[in-house]
């Protein structure tokens, strides 16, 4: 747990930042103005690749060297994309892969 | 409102169903760093959001330097800006709390909006401006009672973080499923993957997002003319 600052800091400045990317379209783009087309094109683009990074930002800090080699990890992520592909639930998806994950990490590769 | 708020309510059940349980997860991470409910009820009603909610726990554990917070937070609402963009005209006509809709434009939210109609007998406003409160009610009553039940927990929470990358992995499969194109999907593992065997997980963020976007760009000419195919 941060200190009461900087736990408020973190917390004002992701508030301010999703607020902002809701709102800047509304802001910067009225009605009959369209964006620039590489804009666009980005906005097509670039949230698939997003999402693959911010799966590599939660392991980043895992160590595959020792330790427990980031088994349990690799594991619960094609866990979660395998269910996730076959039946297409997201609670369930997210629900076993975490359970399974935690089971193994605190009975498994303790 | 209130007519409104009832005849919108069945239009709500999937993300009731949804936020419940997510806010939940959120609730329990939260408090195994410290953090109690009176925070997880401001961080959802300012936040409201899911993925950036689910980070913020990771962020708060590390005491993160703003900088840091501001730039993954953009990177990860990105997509909220081009959901506003295809809402505009609708929102334009809704009258309605127009600011408070624009600011609740969840992915749960926006999958309801942008896909249903208004039933017959309430506006276009009244309608939206509905359904997006009792999402956010929603939302924060799953991380509160979270942030209660995580605090009293019998048992270890140890692990619960997983529930962010299995969020993200969840994510991922949608992505791939709902684009024909999977190399901006291949290439966001890739280069991450080359920057933080050279750089290390705490500089290889920055670099890793300046390739992929360099990388997407240069290809623009390429995949646009795909498109046009």
């Amino acid at each position: 747990m941060s200190d009461f600052l900087t736990s408020m800091g973190i917390i004002l400045a992701m508030a301010g930042v999703t607020a902002f990317t809701r709102f800047a379209p509304f802001i910067f783009f009225g009605r009959g103005k369209e964006p620039a087309k590489w804009i666009k094109y980005l906005g097509r683009l670039l949230p698939p690749a997003l999402m693959s990074v911010l799966i590599i930002y939660c392991i980043s800090s895992v160590d595959f060297i020792g330790g427990s080699h980031g088994i349990p990890e690799l594991i619960c992520i094609a866990v979660a994309m395998g269910l996730h592909a076959w039946k297409g639930n997201v609670l369930l998806s997210i629900g076993v892969s975490t359970v399974l994950y935690m089971v193994l990490i605190q009975a498994v590769f303790v | 409102m209130i007519n409104a708020l009832k005849k919108s309510f069945k239009y709500t059940l999937p993300v009731l169903f949804g936020y419940i349980p997510l806010g939940f997860a959120f609730g329990i991470m939260l408090a195994a760093k410290g953090y109690g409910p009176e925070w997880a009820f401001f961080m959802s009603v300012i936040i409201f959001s899911g993925t950036g909610q689910y980070l913020i726990c990771s962020l708060l554990a590390a005491g993160a330097a703003i900088p840091h917070v501001i730039l993954i937070t953009f990177l990860l609402h990105f997509r909220y800006f081009f959901y506003g963009l295809s809402m505009i005209d609708k929102y334009h006509k809704a009258g309605g709390i127009k600011w408070y809709m624009i600011f609740g434009l969840t992915d749960e939210t926006y999958a309801i909006l942008s896909t249903e109609k208004p039933p017959e007998g309430i506006t276009r406003g009244a309608f939206y401006t509905a359904v997006t409160f009792m999402n956010h009610c929603y939302w924060i009553i799953g991380s509160v009672l979270g942030a209660v039940v995580g605090g009293i927990l019998p048992f270890s929470t140890k692990g619960i973080e997983f529930v962010m990358t299995a969020l993200f992995s969840v994510l991922v499969v949608e992505q791939w499923k709902a684009h024909k194109n999977h190399f901006p999907a291949l290439i966001g593992f890739v280069l991450p993957i080359i920057s933080l065997i050279i750089l290390g997980s705490e500089h290889f963020l920055i670099p890793a997002l300046l390739a992929v976007s360099v990388v997407l760009m240069c290809l623009r000419p390429v995949f646009e003319k795909e498109e046009r195919l």
